[in-house]
């Protein structure tokens, strides 16, 4: 078996990683599955303003009088699609990013890693808040914004990673035989880099789901009246006392799926760095 | 001055430390890492507990000091540390018990040293820990265990930090820290490995005179029979697991009775065994211009298929190999020999143009390559090829053997895809690995299957000059041996020219035709490989020779007045 393959191995063999897996499992089922199976449109009034669950809507209706229960059910998919695509692009750009700098060190270091400082100085929700009021809620901008929010943290982890690894004779060996430097980073340094970068994507996916639903609350993710869990917050909160279905459902559905990216990424560092793995004599 | 020879530990006495029955289990193997071992150590006796990496050697050792690995387990047996079992005390009283009564040297002081803490005060800590004193009587204590160990003793010493120091008083501070607090019994986990052979010498005088002149009791773990033969009084030889001889040194290094031992020091021997001339056969017959008389000391290139001429290589602002030359011919190896920061691994880099040097030519068969691999031509890479010192470090372990072989037939032969493959099973066949290794990860392999990995990926290229930098000196003794055996195989049968790096004399003399001293940058010494043995030119060559530790002789040991100065060639 492979070295990765023997950390996704140990990882799966971990309770906080099954049960990680079990509570993201649960969140993206509801997400995918979750528009099929809602009893109404999301966007169709069927009872009055705020009201209690009664018959025909199970848990009730929102502010402007649309089932709850299929406003959730159908308002997963974008929050869950635009972070994984932000947290994918984010951690493949600051990878490339990174690992370029270590291996080639000199003006490319210099140039990543100070553009890394200076987005690094900005808050991330305000980098992803300052970009959306400047250019309009657009979807793909704000994947793309999150992506760059993350990037700068993948680029110090990877070029970290990859200045150690590249310290190592192996490395030294390529050189000798003249592979190229992409080579290098693609066969040579990646593969060991691998480990480091995936739990670094656990906890960026983490960052993303928040950010994503935070631009969501405040009214720059999907516009009305799209469901969408950060806006269902935000359009419910004032008649959470009368109403609390329509906040408690979207907030505990982003909990649960961060809180068990969480657990998956914990098992994974845990197991790449071999400490719940049994010591070779 | 008290004495107690270690050599005739013959007197009763109540040992300092006994192990009784030892078992360690460690899940996921079949067979325990340490399996019914017993031993006792009198005061002052020094027990060497000799073995192979993996055969338990360590383990044992640290079992002396309550600690077990963790994931592993005691399943039977104690150790006894002035008649206390410490695998069965509770942990406070056990920190009591560690560096009061039973203290550890481990392998490499460069990391067991605190690099953000002065040695006084590191010194200072672990005798606060156990003795209730004011503190001046504290400094006078480090003061005095710094004598201990023939390191200055002074104020500046004291306020100096590990990065200040070498690597052999670095050993010393670590040693001083072990004894600071007089405990009966010290264990040394290979103390002197990573140590170049006059620094060893210091080091395992200084350990002797410990043991005589406080009644230590020591636990001296090594894989190298001949520095065992220079400081044991009795030795243990662990196999997997399970003590397979113990005796006086004398007895077990001379007349062995367990069949492992003696094919252990078989290997031993054989590595420093002169190399027979009949072996040269091919080369008389070949076209090459060698001389058949000694070797002229003068660098004389001519048919020499490698030249350097002039090199000079800095780190930094420190030069590190200064105006080196040399030349190697075909079916010819040239040892290049020197102590650790010689810049002999330097020079070798940049022959392979992993270094690039601020002066001087590198010429194949007469052209000058370019300084940095990556700029030579393809040819030119091909030709010389590096193997590296470390084979856990050198091949990509998140590849297979079988990739990382058929790369180099990618990058250096014009093998169509379809034939690769059988091309790689007959490099791997070449180096006497089993055909399945092809599917095998790095980390499946023993460090000397590695290493014969790393050999094969170099013959990919099909080289006319092989670079080896101490390409053995991570291997166990009796891997050296089928190493150093092939490559001289490989020499012959491909007439190579072989640049070999070592810091080891007794490796130089079973592979090198000619050797090459180096020492602070500079070769001060070039010469036939025995008459380097027989009758070194300089003082330097003479120094190395002496230091080199030899099974066939004993304890040669400096008298303690000369620990700092420079050694006297001695017998």
């Amino acid at each position: 078996m492979s070295g990765r393959g023997r950390t996704l191995a140990a990882a799966a063999r971990l309770g906080r990683v099954r049960l990680g897996l079990a509570l993201v499992v649960l969140v993206v089922l509801v997400a995918v599955v979750g528009p099929l199976v809602a009893p109404h449109d999301p966007d169709a009034f069927v009872a009055p303003p705020s009201s209690g669950p009664a018959s025909g809507a199970a848990l009730g209706a929102d502010v402007l009088g649309r089932d709850v229960l299929s406003r959730f059910l159908s308002g997963g998919r974008a929050i869950l699609a635009m972070s994984v695509l932000a947290t994918v692009a984010g951690v493949g750009a600051g990878a490339a990013a990174g690992i370029a700098a270590a291996i080639r060190g000199g003006w490319i270091d210099e140039l990543v890693m100070r553009t890394a400082d200076v987005l690094l100085a900005i808050p991330q929700v305000v980098l992803v808040l300052l970009g959306v009021a400047a250019l309009g809620p657009q979807l793909w901008l704000i994947v793309l914004l999150v992506a760059l929010a993350n990037a700068p943290r993948v680029a110090r982890v990877a070029r970290g990673t990859a200045l150690e690894i590249a310290q190592r004779d192996f490395v030294r060996a390529a050189e000798a035989a003249g592979e190229s430097s992409l080579r290098i980073a693609t066969h040579e340094v990646l593969p060991s880099a691998a480990d480091a970068l995936l739990v670094e994507f656990g906890l960026r996916l983490t960052v993303s789901i928040a950010l994503v639903a935070s631009v969501g609350f405040l009214g720059f993710g999907l516009q009305p009246p799209a469901s969408d869990w950060g806006l269902m917050i935000n359009e419910n909160r004032l008649a959470i006392t009368a109403q609390p279905w329509s906040v408690v459902l979207p907030v505990v559905a982003v909990g649960v799926l961060t809180v068990g990216v969480n657990l998956v990424t914990d098992g994974l560092s845990r197991a790449a760095a071999g400490l719940d793995r049994a010591g070779r004599a | 001055m008290r004495t107690r020879d270690p050599a005739v530990p013959a007197v009763p006495a109540v040992p300092a430390a006994e192990i009784r029955g030892l078992t360690i289990a460690q899940p996921g193997t079949d067979r325990p890492v340490v399996d019914d071992v017993s031993l006792a150590i009198r005061p002052g006796e020094v027990l060497a507990l000799v073995g192979e990496s993996g055969s338990g050697k360590t383990t044992t050792a640290l079992a002396l000091l309550g600690h077990v690995r963790r994931g592993a387990r005691v399943v039977a047996g104690s150790a006894l540390v002035g008649g206390r079992d410490v695998l069965a005390l509770p942990p406070r009283e056990l920190r009591a018990v560690r560096g009061r009564a039973v203290s550890y040297v481990p392998q490499d002081p460069a990391s067991s040293l605190n690099p953000a803490l002065r040695i006084g005060t590191q010194l200072d800590q672990v005798i606060a820990a156990h003795l209730d004193a004011p503190r001046d009587e504290r400094r006078e204590r480090a003061r005095t265990t710094l004598a201990d160990v023939a390191l200055p003793h002074d104020r500046a010493f004291l306020r100096r930090f590990p990065h200040q120091l070498s690597g052999g008083q670095q050993q010393r501070v670590a040693i001083a820290i072990a004894v600071a607090c007089r405990p009966a019994v010290v264990a040394f986990d290979e103390p002197t490995t990573g140590l170049d052979v006059t620094t060893q010498a210091h080091v395992l005088a200084t350990i002797r005179e410990l043991c005589r002149t406080h009644g230590l009791a020591a636990l001296y773990v090594s894989h190298d029979l001949a520095v065992v033969a220079q400081i044991a009084g009795t030795v243990a030889v662990l196999r997997e697991g399970r003590i397979v001889e113990r005796g006086p040194v004398a007895s077990v290094l001379h007349e062995p009775e367990h069949a492992y031992v003696r094919a252990l020091l078989d290997a031993h021997r054989s590595v420093g065994r002169p190399r027979s001339r009949g072996t040269r056969g091919p080369a008389e017959a070949s076209p090459a211009p060698a001389p058949s008389a000694p070797e002229p000391p003068a660098p004389e290139p001519s048919g020499a298929v490698l030249a350097v001429t002039g090199l000079v290589a800095v780190h930094g602002r420190a030069t590190v190999v200064d105006d080196v030359a040399l030349h190697v011919r075909r079916d010819e190896c040239l040892a290049i020999v020197g102590e650790s920061g010689s810049g002999k691994t330097t020079l070798a880099r940049c022959i392979a143009g992993l270094h690039r040097p601020a002066a001087g030519t590198v010429t194949l068969d007469g052209v000058p390559l370019a300084p940095l691999a990556r700029d030579r031509s393809r040819e030119h890479r091909g030709r010389v090829q590096y193997v590296f010192q470390n084979p856990y470090a050198s091949l990509n372990p998140r590849r297979t053997i079988g990739d990382t072989v058929d790369r180099g037939l990618v990058l250096f032969s014009d093998e169509p895809r379809r034939r690769r493959a059988a091309r790689t099973a007959d490099l791997l066949a070449r180096v006497e690995l089993p055909a399945g290794v092809a599917e095998r990860l790095p980390e499946e392999l023993s460090g000397g299957e590695r290493q014969r990995v790393a050999i094969a990926r170099a013959l990919a290229a099909d080289p006319d000059v092989l670079v080896c930098d101490e390409i053995t000196s991570a291997l166990d003794v009796s891997v050296q041996a089928s190493v150093l055996g092939l490559l001289d195989e490989l020499r012959r049968e491909r007439r190579l020219a072989v640049l070999f790096i070592t810091h080891d004399l007794a490796v130089v003399r079973s592979v090198a035709d000619r050797v090459l001293i180096v020492r602070h940058g500079r070769a001060i010494e070039t010469a036939a490989t025995e008459d380097v043995f027989t009758a070194p030119a300089t003082e330097d060559a003479r120094r190395l020779v002496a230091d080199s530790p030899r099974l066939d002789r004993g304890p040669a040991v400096p008298p303690p007045s000369s620990l700092l100065a420079p050694l006297q060639p001695n017998g």
